[in-house]
């Protein structure tokens, strides 16, 4: 394993600032478990059947453009530009910077579409479309959605938004306070604004909508305020809502009946998303949709995870708590239910299940088959048959001790009971931390190398259970959590995942988690960015540092890479440190409290000694 | 008494607030002053009106109150304060620990915001519960940022034993520099 040593070693050097708390120690290699020893696969890997790769109705040759944040229905965020290399990426350069007026966490992907940029904003979620044929990129227009302000007061990690897409000369995206917008992408006047959301009971939208065969896919936030999560289909020429689907409640609202066939037992059954909960529970129980829908063009499916169950204090909600923490397989055309699997029944750690899956077909059991792969919060990397739903192999990619992996006969996760929350007692050395082994934050695949690019965290946490009331339009935890860097010290990890042998082939280390997305080159370079404000490229196939540079703010955003009007390779990535773990530079937020923002100032108690807020988009490339 | 120094910045000031006011109701260019219009002052000031006279007296039966401030810290955990300012380090709202107060820290300014709200997300809390719990958290608010209740802070979870709120913070005059800093403003004034 190459460890990026060097750089590591002078980000961790002391400075002269006393704004914070120390960080806690870490917690010891002895209290996670050993991933040979949790991770398991229905079959020995045969990797000589066949090359992993998406398929091309789900990544068509690339056009050197970048219309939706994932760049393509398969999510590899793989570019196949080859301008920029290992042999001369040292020499990358901006080419032109724009300051985005918005000092909040910058998580979005910049869209590229007909030689014009478009960058969604976090609140008050300007969007700017700069046009990329004129020296500077200069706006072509911009376009301010004025959200309601109290919307501000609603999301419950910083008013983030994770980007907007382009199709059918349309820019789509989502506002804080609920709505989706279709923007002109030519002139940026609305063709239309759909209200789905409503903050007066918590409800935010933060995620990037999905945009496939004339329909736009939609998902609420709100699971740390009892709110019930649903995905929306809206009609993507006129706005009209076509289906709504919750993940909570009785089957009839879940959309789920005939033609619904989950792979294990444990999800078959009559209105289970009422029956696995106390009395109404579900009504106020999350299961949000805050993070990545993806759809099949292969397979005509739409697949997204649901959120955490609320509230955090699971002994106040007894039961596995379906339709949470799990991915969906849905018609895309009437939104009804095809599978279900549910990484964390009884979730007792916020162990959402939003993160990005990836469509890829890979060998497995001396075939290829078509899966889904998914990161998840609890640390495992899930390897599932898409067709079915069945999991063919769960590794973990963290430190894991929270579950002895994942049982594959039955699909259950096996909890460890020494890890569970309980009222009145601090239960300590969790891992992973409440933002899991890996947050929202996006992997790269590159067929090149057959390897995922997993940005992730290190960290674990303290946590004590608290009776919480409902109390509409407030956070609905119930939990004072305390979280603590994981074994090493180091906060953050860049893993380079072989999907196919069921191993690591090699971990940048980095002081801060990784909260932004990687994004993979066909020049075998992956960039992503630091939250002290480093934009780096490594070596696809060594994890060979080779290129950073210092940008004004931490980056928690989505790099992308285009092919500009000059025929020459780009790549543009936002500036803008905050989110969750950047609460404590971009938020209102005091260090000396180890339980504000949720429990993560503990561990970022020192971030405002290396970045503060920003938020700029920088474009880079070679000199020519 | 007053120096011409002085006395054109009340001047600029007046005409600023009367040339607003103007436009606000559509009429045409401001009045001008002559030579011999009086300058009228008063005791305006930027924010709050820090005289101790305007201390609201429903707030009194707070101050130097050790029951008030536990009894907030229950309430402001029930009713799911925490969620978003935690234990005073905030998150999804403000801190509430550090010495900055958007809306001001006296106690009758922070019942008002419980009362009323404020428009980037803090609910409004008026009607809705028995306004003495209002008071009381608001005492519990202030507390958490008092010297006393800070030094008592025990590890990573802070306000856990708040010192009474006592009458003289409400009482000073709301900012005054830092030790040390040479405070001669007033000299300026006294001309060549």
């Amino acid at each position: 394993m190459l460890k990026n040593t060097t750089l590591w070693l002078i980000a961790l050097a002391p400075m002269p600032n006393a704004l914070a708390q120390t960080v806690p120690p870490p917690v010891a290699a002895s209290e996670v478990f050993p991933p040979e020893q949790i991770g398991h696969a229905l079959s020995a890997p045969t990797p000589q059947v066949g090359h992993t790769a998406p398929s091309e109705a789900n990544a068509p040759k690339d056009d050197g453009q970048w219309t939706m944040p994932a760049k393509n229905y398969a999510s590899t965020r793989f570019s196949s530009l080859t301008e920029i290399t290992p042999a001369n990426v040292k020499g990358l350069a901006p080419v032109f910077s724009f300051s985005l007026a918005v000092n909040k966490g910058q998580e979005a992907a910049p869209i590229v579409a007909d030689n014009v940029m478009y960058v969604v904003t976090a609140y008050p979620n300007y969007v700017y479309a700069l046009d990329l044929t004129k020296p500077g990129a200069p706006l072509k227009w911009k376009f301010a959605p004025k959200p309601l302000p109290a919307s501000q007061g609603m999301a419950c990690c910083d008013v983030v938004n994770r980007g907007g897409t382009v199709s059918d000369g349309k820019y789509i995206f989502n506002t804080l306070d609920g709505q989706t917008i279709a923007l002109d992408a030519k002139s940026g006047s609305p063709v239309w604004r759909t209200r789905l959301g409503n903050i007066n009971i918590g409800e935010t939208i933060t995620m990037a909508p999905t945009v496939a065969r004339g329909r736009v896919y939609v998902g609420n936030s709100g699971g740390e305020l009892g709110v019930r999560g649903w995905i929306a289909a809206l009609d993507e020429n006129t706005g009209k809502l076509l289906w709504k689907a919750y993940n909570t409640g009785p089957d009839a609202d879940v959309k789920i009946g005939p033609h619904f066939k989950p792979f294990y037992p444990s999800d078959r059954g009559t209105d289970l998303g009422v029956k696995s909960w106390p009395a109404d529970a579900w009504k106020i129980g999350g299961g949000n949709v805050w993070g990545w829908v993806t759809y099949d063009n292969e397979l005509d499916t739409l697949y997204y995870g649901s959120g955490n169950p609320g509230p955090w204090n699971a002994e106040q909600r007894p039961g596995d708590n379906k339709w949470t923490t799990g991915i969906f397989a849905r018609d895309p055309a009437t939104g009804d239910a095809r599978w279900y699997y549910q990484m964390n029944p009884h979730d007792e750690h916020d162990y959402d299940g939003v993160n990005e899956q990836l469509l890829l077909d890979l060998p497995f059991g001396g075939r290829m088959h078509k899966v889904l792969i998914h990161m998840d919060r609890n640390g495992y990397v899930y390897v599932i048959d898409r067709t079915n739903g069945q999991v063919l192999s769960a590794d973990p990619f963290g430190p894991v001790n929270t579950s002895r992996g994942v049982d594959l006969q039955t699909g259950r996760l096996l909890v460890n009971p020494a890890k569970e929350t309980k009222v009145g007692r601090e239960v300590n050395d969790i891992c992973p931390t409440a933002s899991g082994a890996k947050d929202w934050n996006p992997t790269s695949f590159s067929p090149e190398t057959g390897l995922l690019y997993i940005p992730h965290e290190n960290m674990c946490m303290d946590w004590t259970n608290m009776q919480v009331s409902y109390i509409v339009g407030t956070p609905y935890v119930g939990a004072n959590v305390h979280m603590k860097p994981g074994p090493g010290g180091h906060r953050g990890e860049l893993t380079a995942w072989d999907p196919v042998n069921r191993k690591a082939a090699w971990i940048v280390k980095e002081n801060f988690p990784i909260w932004s997305g990687t994004m993979a080159t066909a020049g075998d370079l992956v960039f992503y960015g630091s939250m002290d404000g480093w934009f780096k490229a490594v070596d696809a196939r060594t994890g060979k540092s080779l290129w950073q540079y210092k940008v004004d703010s931490g980056v928690i955003s989505q790099p992308v890479s285009y092919r500009g009007p000059d025929g020459h390779q780009y790549v543009a990535v936002l500036s803008g440190v905050g989110g969750w773990s950047g609460a404590i530079v971009s938020g209102p937020v005091d260090a000396r409290d180890g339980s504000a923002a949720l429990g993560m100032i503990n561990v970022m108690s020192d971030l405002p000694k290396y970045t503060t807020a920003g938020g700029t988009l920088y474009v880079f490339a070679l000199p020519h | 008494m007053y120096s011409p120094c002085r006395t054109e910045a009340v001047v600029v000031a007046v005409v600023c607030l009367t040339a607003c006011h103007a436009s606000h109701r559509g009429v045409g260019a401001a009045p001008v002053l002559g030579a011999d219009a009086a300058v009228v002052t008063s005791a305006f000031t930027p924010g709050l009106d820090h005289s101790v006279s305007t201390i609201d007296p429903r707030a009194a039966k707070y101050y130097d109150n050790a029951a008030a401030v536990n009894e907030g810290m229950r309430l402001f955990g029930q009713y799911n304060c925490s969620g978003c300012h935690s234990n005073g380090g905030g998150g999804m709202g403000p801190s509430l620990m550090d010495d900055e107060w958007i809306y001001g820290s006296r106690l009758e300014q922070i019942h008002h915001t419980l009362v009323e709200g404020r428009p980037n997300g803090m609910p409004s809390w008026g009607g809705k519960v028995p306004d003495e719990q209002l008071w009381e958290i608001a005492a519990y608010v202030r507390s958490m940022s008092l010297p006393q209740t800070l030094a008592a802070q025990n590890g990573a979870t802070p306000s856990q034993t708040p010192a009474p709120v006592p009458r003289a913070v409400d009482q000073d005059s709301g900012w005054s520099p830092p030790p040390g800093t040479t405070n001669d403003y007033t000299s300026l004034t006294k001309g060549p």
